[in-house]
């Protein structure tokens, strides 16, 4: 069937929204990547058997919605009771015939299987009243674990394509770019440009063609908001890809997705099948002369492909090697046309932009930094996930609120932003609003959203020469500083973790990262130097202790710690097993002895102790 | 080793016959065979019209691909910023100390490759092996050898 007009589009919604009224419960099952990974699959057949068995008076398997991430990845697989909201955490297959009993047919709550906050115990019964949901704002994730992740329907019904509507209805491309300037909108890959500019200005290029890219090669590592947004919410990015598709006279658009998100890919492939069947791409969409096309270009894993030049040469079948950007990407893009790129959350803003209007956009975060930020709060916090807070929002608001704390309630020690790019800030950074410009002058900056805590067991020394590492083995090589510089960097900082470095070599390596950040061609080399400077400013006692007294006080580096087996050890025989290197000899139930001449010191017995009895000197 | 390369001209048909397809139709044949073999490179360049040596470069360039066969087990360890910060290090040198190989080597015997990548997305599950396209949550170093164990 294809819609043919806007009026058609809202007959559709109609439809769309009385066939999901039909049944009274629905039962959510989250599928994205993380609850799949702990068996979510098995969650969704186990209702089909169910349920094939037991008829349930007005609930049927339809009513079963896979949709994408909720962000609680940490609790998965997640089950939804809805319209209640009865959220049931780490289900098991064996306990959906209970579910389907007690809570479908007798509106009971199953108590073990709900959340229990983990500072006082207390079981919580709905999903809004959980302190990880209750403290966000969620508008990019508006739809992420509400509607079925692949249907088109569904997003129809929920008011989705009225966007495009309104703006091939009712608005002129030029008043489409001026609605989206006027909401602030920052792109939310990194940088923060100005969507509304960017769109300005590649309208303004006189050129046959334009294109529209959607830049969906999330690399930074501990990031995944745009792989969830991608899989959970197709058709948003798809309209906010046509919307700016619109404003800038584009015909034909990419999405570029990372080579490690398959899920996405598939999801992305469905949505465009399904729209090119309803006539929303392809020619005269909506009965308009709006025509558009989008087609997916997979990544082949190379991070430097996130920097715009890069990724346009990888779109075109090319080696991902950036160009010198004295004529800017959205001048002289991809096959040298002018290009917009925004990334996947960026665009996925775009169409609540419109309908909602700027003011209301603009209503939401701080003056110079509107609207919201997704962030994956990773690492040593106890709930890990996706969130997504108001712009401004504080650090400590997100890592203790939302996040409830460090795991085991150690001391927190710093928090990485920006990936790659970015860099470590300490506590006393804490209350800090977290916005694009904060961020950078504290001297991390936003990236893509990574948000990674850190406790007193993670060596800043480490981290820096971690991140050197892999933007040594990432950079593509073609400019020298880049290439030559990070590569001396992360020699000296491997001479800093090893205890053979001097206090000279701290200040050589705050020169050199000077010249490699005016030197490099890149976004890669110009930030490349970030996660080692800011280290160096906030925690440089702890570079000075390797230094001075070669110790490494979170016991991390190698070089510098012993292992050793203390009286605790009740001859479990674990670690002997888990010694790549025979290195732990003993009999059972007497205490072993480590052989230090031998030890690799790979941390492999201190990982599989449960008694304390393996210690870090 | 032989292969049967018929399925190449499958494989070309599915995209446009343009270098824009090259990156592309490398990853269909790295999915077909799990590495990209010699001969298939040649058939490609012919295809597209372009020199052996732009598809040598583009394969070489991305990680995504691999110039010699791969074993028969693949296992992933994901050492992003998450997973290196809960110990994907340690998880990385037990598997190389178990197997005797670096990461992106495999075992002479084939049985095994070992890669290292640098982030899969799914940090809320820190630290995060992927065996052969299966995801294995919050790893611990003391299941390396259930893992190698494993048919």
């Amino acid at each position: 069937m294809r819609i043919k007009d806007p009026q058609h589009l809202s007959k559709v919604q109609k439809e769309c929204r009385a066939a999901l009224g039909k049944f009274p419960k629905k039962v959510i099952v989250c599928c994205g990547t993380g609850c799949l990974a702990n068996g979510a699959a098995k969650i969704v057949t186990a209702f089909e058997d169910v349920l094939s068995k037991r008829k349930v008076k007005g609930f049927s398997i339809e009513a079963v919605t896979k949709t994408g991430c909720h962000g609680f990845c940490e609790q998965g697989p997640l089950v939804v009771i809805e319209p209640q909201g009865t959220f049931y955490t780490r289900v098991k297959p064996k306990d959906v015939e209970a579910i389907v009993e007690k809570s479908l047919a007798h509106d009971e709550i199953l108590e073990p299987l709900l959340y229990s906050d983990p500072s006082n115990g207390h079981k919580i019964e709905r999903y809004n009243d959980l302190p990880f949901f209750s403290m966000q704002r969620r508008i990019a994730l508006r739809h992420l674990g509400k509607i079925a992740a692949h249907s088109i329907d569904e997003y129809i019904a929920d008011g989705g394509y009225q966007a495009l509507a309104k703006v091939l209805t009712s608005m002129t491309p030029d008043e489409v770019i001026a609605e989206i300037m006027a909401s602030g909108l920052r792109g939310r890959g990194g940088g923060g440009f100005p969507a509304g500019r960017k769109w300005r200005t590649c309208r303004d290029v006189v050129s046959d063609v334009h294109y529209v890219i959607c830049n969906g090669d999330e690399g930074d590592p501990g990031a995944f908001m745009d792989r969830s947004i991608m899989e959970g919410d197709p058709h948003g990015v798809l309209e906010g890809m046509m919307i700016a598709a619109y404003a800038v006279d584009a015909r034909q658009g990419f999405i570029y997705v990372r080579e490690e998100y398959p899920l996405a890919v598939t999801h992305l492939k469905k949505a465009i099948d399904d729209c090119e069947e309803v006539g929303l791409l392809g020619d005269n969409i909506l009965g308009s002369d709006f025509s558009f096309s989008i087609r997916i270009s997979r990544g082949a894993g190379a991070f430097v492909c996130g920097e715009s030049s890069a990724l346009m040469r990888s779109v075109a079948g090319e080696v991902g090697e950036p160009r010198a950007k004295y004529i800017r990407s959205v001048v002289k893009g991809l096959y040298d046309k002018p290009t917009v790129l925004n990334n996947v959350e960026t665009y996925v803003n775009v169409p609540l932009i419109i309908d909602k209007g700027a003011e209301w956009y603009t209503s939401i975060g701080t003056p110079s930094n509107t609207g919201t930020k997704v962030f994956s709060l990773v690492g040593k916090v106890r709930n890990t996930g996706l969130i997504e807070v108001a712009m401004g929002a504080t650090m400590r608001e997100i890592i203790f609120g939302i996040g409830g704390g460090i795991i085991d309630n150690r001391p927190f020690k710093a928090v990485q932003t920006g990936g790659p790019s970015g860099g470590c800030l300490p506590e006393s950074m804490l209350d800090l609003p977290v916005d694009f410009d904060t961020l950078t002058e504290a001297g991390s900056m936003m990236g893509s959203g990574g948000m990674i805590v850190m406790d007193d067991r993670t060596c800043m020394v480490d981290l820096a020469k971690y991140f050197l590492s892999f933007l040594v083995s990432e950079s593509c090589g073609k400019c020298v500083p880049c290439r030559e510089g990070l590569y001396q960097l992360h020699a000296m900082t491997v001479k800093v973790s090893e205890g053979r470095a001097t206090e000279a070599d701290l200040e050589k390596m705050e020169k050199l990262s000077e010249m490699i950040i005016l030197g490099s061609l890149c976004g890669l080399g110009k930030s490349g130097p970030n996660p080692l400077l800011s280290t160096i400013r906030y925690f440089r006692d702890e570079y000075l202790v390797h230094i001075r007294e070669k110790r490494c006080p979170a016991g991390v580096c190698r070089e510098l710690i012993t292992y050793e087996i203390n009286d605790k050890c009740t001859g479990c025989m674990a670690c002997i097993s888990a010694c790549a290197v025979n290195a732990i000899t003993g009999e059972k139930k007497q205490v072993h002895v480590l052989d230090q001449e031998k030890c690799t010191k790979c941390g492999a017995c201190y990982a599989v102790c449960k008694f304390d009895a393996i210690e870090i000197h | 080793m032989n292969h049967d390369f018929g399925k190449l001209p499958e494989i070309f048909g599915r995209y446009d016959q343009s270098p824009a397809s090259l990156i592309a139709i490398l990853q269909d044949i790295q999915r077909e065979y799990h590495y990209l073999p010699k001969e298939a490179l040649r058939e490609t360049a012919r295809w597209l019209t372009i020199p052996l040596s732009k598809v040598y470069s583009v394969s070489t360039f991305y990680n995504a691909f691999s110039l010699v066969p791969r074993g028969k087990k693949v296992i992933r360890v994901c050492v992003g910023t998450a997973c290196h910060i809960r110990g994907a290090s340690l998880i990385q040198q037990q598997f190389e100390s178990m197997l005797n190989i670096k990461a992106g080597q495999t075992t002479p015997d084939r049985e095994h490759t070992l890669e290292v990548v640098a982030c899969v997305g799914a940090c809320a599950m820190a630290p995060i092996i992927i065996v052969d396209e299966k995801y294995h949550g919050s790893f611990s170093v003391s299941n390396v050898r259930k893992i190698l164990k494993a048919k």
